[in-house]
């Protein structure tokens, strides 16, 4: 006899992704799938997906799915939210669409305390157009448009969003998580799986920023890349909490 | 409210938008179209299931406004020219993606930041589907206060029809002016058809997908053809426009919005003098209006194009007479307004002896 231990979740449709070898993308989506399984949401759960990598995200996730332009999912995400309050609104972002040329609307979203969830994927470059800097590159770290490293006299300084935006009244959770290693994915889902239930419960703003490997641009291994993380991007990006104001509430 | 009210343009166009059953109002502070703005803060508190959002930008509220529509409601935003620019992206978007919306465009005095005149000089814009791709938008050019109350009210319903942005397309003087108008009752939008296609969770049916990447260039190529195919539709269905006095006209001056206002005052005193003049407003400026244009034209008038720019709709004249009659040009682009008296003199100037 054998028993089934692990399983595609219900919510991903059964479709190959297009993901690299060793992106993070697809273990978050995995675990965002479960989650909305757990939850029991599916039937009232809408996802906005970015201009990036994820942008292909409604191939994945079995759920109604309304594509934002480059930068503007928090802006979608408010106009759905605002007239479907009762359901669960997610924008899944990368850290270009999010923390660059989506800066403004994912701010107000958030200082207007939009009841809205946000799944962050920092890993610090611009997958999908091909390794460019990105806000969230590192000092040093090299990209097609900083070929001799990130220059902070020239290319300015990374970008912690997560920690700006716990500044603002209108958020309730934060949290920075990684996908490294089975520990660090265990708290990855769970801190979603919370990020989700602040929304059912009404309280406001939550965002799950994940540091996630990017083999490809890094020009690393998978494995090489996990250790990256750890060991380098976590010293500019440390994971934890940020903020949590669920309990005030 | 069947009694007659007095009302600014740009309070008319919020009031219309309300009893249409717009519930999803986003918008940002821009001269000349702040009363507007503020209308909608107050019109959306009073209703059950009204949203107002003062956006950060004209970009977010223009997504915002995706957001909504693609839950179902009945949206609407508006700016002035400089602002409009900005929204472009998600007119584009909203074209791609085949949402209704609504999109008012109190027009001022440009290039750049310009000035707060009332201006004509974002037709091209309006009309040749202002931001990226290969789209147009159903643009309305009213010329009164009426006029604002009874093409916002088409407006929604043509967005919902044919799945499309539609755009007002006024100036500064369209929005400020006060003038009488009659309203029509609420609309039960409940009694709308369904919107088969929004996306408000998949409860007991297949998901929806709301998307514009369409990466195989085939698909792509057939969602565009299919776009034209409704554009066909919407040019053969819905082209407005005003014919005043044309029967008989020997020179028919074509102007739309406020310009087309102070040309029928022209006209009138030209006819004073004897002189056959005629006035061609177009009401649609896309589709623009080019049957009534060749149905003039068959009369054996010249034409005097009168715009607030440097010649912008001069260019649909010809497309649609295609070298058949002689087309004069009148232009003050940038804020300034000719008199009555100043067309009367362009008539005469124009008028073939």
């Amino acid at each position: 006899m054998t028993e089934t231990i692990f399983k595609r979740p219900k919510y991903l449709k059964d479709a190959v992704f297009h993901y690299c070898p060793g992106c993070g993308h697809g273990i978050t989506h995995r675990l965002v799938a479960e989650v909305i399984e757990e939850l029991d949401i599916a039937d009232r759960s809408i996802c906005v997906p970015p201009a990036g990598c994820a942008v292909l995200a409604y191939d994945y996730f079995d759920i109604d799915v309304g594509e934002a332009a480059h930068g503007r999912g928090a802006a979608v995400a408010t106009g759905l939210k605002r007239v479907l309050p009762d359901r669960i609104v997610f924008t899944y972002q990368g850290d270009g669409d999010m923390a660059a040329i989506g800066t403004a609307e994912t701010i107000h979203a958030a200082n207007r305390g939009e009841n809205i969830t946000t799944i962050f994927i920092n890993n610090g470059t611009y997958g999908m157009t091909g390794g460019q800097m990105a806000p969230t590159t590192l000092v040093g770290q090299k990209s097609t448009t900083t070929p001799g490293g990130r220059d902070t006299k020239r290319d300015g300084n990374p970008l912690r969003l997560s920690e700006m935006l716990a500044l603002l009244d209108g958020t309730i959770y934060i949290e920075r998580v990684s996908v490294t290693s089975p520990k660090n994915i265990r708290a990855a889902k769970k801190a979603i799986k919370k990020a989700f239930q602040i929304q059912m419960d009404r309280l406001g703003y939550s965002l799950v920023e994940v540091l996630s490997p990017c083999p490809t641009n890094w020009k690393m291994s998978p494995v090489d890349s996990c250790k990256w993380i750890d060991e380098y991007m976590t010293k500019t990006f440390p994971i934890g909490v940020i903020k949590d104001n669920s309990e005030n509430k | 409210m069947t009694e007659k009210v007095l009302m600014s343009g740009n309070h008319v166009i919020g009031e219309a938008a309300v009893r249409a059953g717009c519930s999803f109002y986003a918008g940002y502070p821009i001269t000349p179209q702040n009363e507007l703005t503020e209308y909608m803060a107050g019109a959306m508190a009073k209703l059950d299931d009204g949203t107002f959002i003062q956006a950060e930008s004209e970009i977010a509220a223009i997504n915002m406004l995706i957001g909504a529509s693609m839950a179902g409601a009945r949206v609407m935003t508006s700016s002035s020219s400089p602002g409009i620019s900005l929204k472009q992206e998600g007119i584009s978007f909203l074209s791609a993606l085949e949402l209704p919306a609504v999109i008012v465009n109190c027009m001022r005095g440009g290039p750049g930041l310009g000035n707060i005149a009332p201006s004509q000089g974002d037709y091209f814009q309006a009309t040749r589907g202002g931001g990226h791709g290969d789209y147009r938008n159903i643009v309305l050019g009213p010329a009164s206060g009426q006029e604002i109350c009874d093409l916002v009210t088409k407006a929604f319903d043509y967005a919902d029809e044919y799945l499309t942005p539609v755009m007002i397309l006024l100036d500064g003087m369209m929005g400020q002016m006060m003038e009488p108008v009659v309203f029509p009752e609420y609309r039960d939008i409940s009694t709308l058809p369904e919107k088969t296609w929004k996306i408000d969770g998949a409860k007991g049916r297949p998901r929806r997908v709301i998307k514009s990447l369409l990466l195989d260039v085939n698909v792509e190529e057939a969602h565009n053809w299919k776009l034209v195919r409704r554009y066909e539709q919407i040019k053969d269905k819905i082209q407005m426009a005003e014919s005043y006095k044309t029967s008989d006209a020997k020179l028919t001056v074509i102007a739309y919005g406020i310009a087309a206002r102070i040309a029928k005052s022209a006209v009138d005193r030209a006819r004073e003098e004897g002189i056959k003049a005629g006035l061609l407003r177009p009401v649609t400026l896309w589709p623009f209006p080019e049957r009534s244009l060749r149905e003039a034209a068959s009369n054996n008038t010249e034409f005097l194009v009168y715009e607030m720019s440097t010649g912008q709709m001069i260019e649909d004249v010809r497309l649609s007479l295609n070298g058949s009659s002689r087309i004069h040009f009148h232009g003050r682009p940038g804020g300034p307004v000719s008199t009555p008296a100043d067309i009367y003199e362009q008539i005469k100037k124009y008028y073939p002896r």
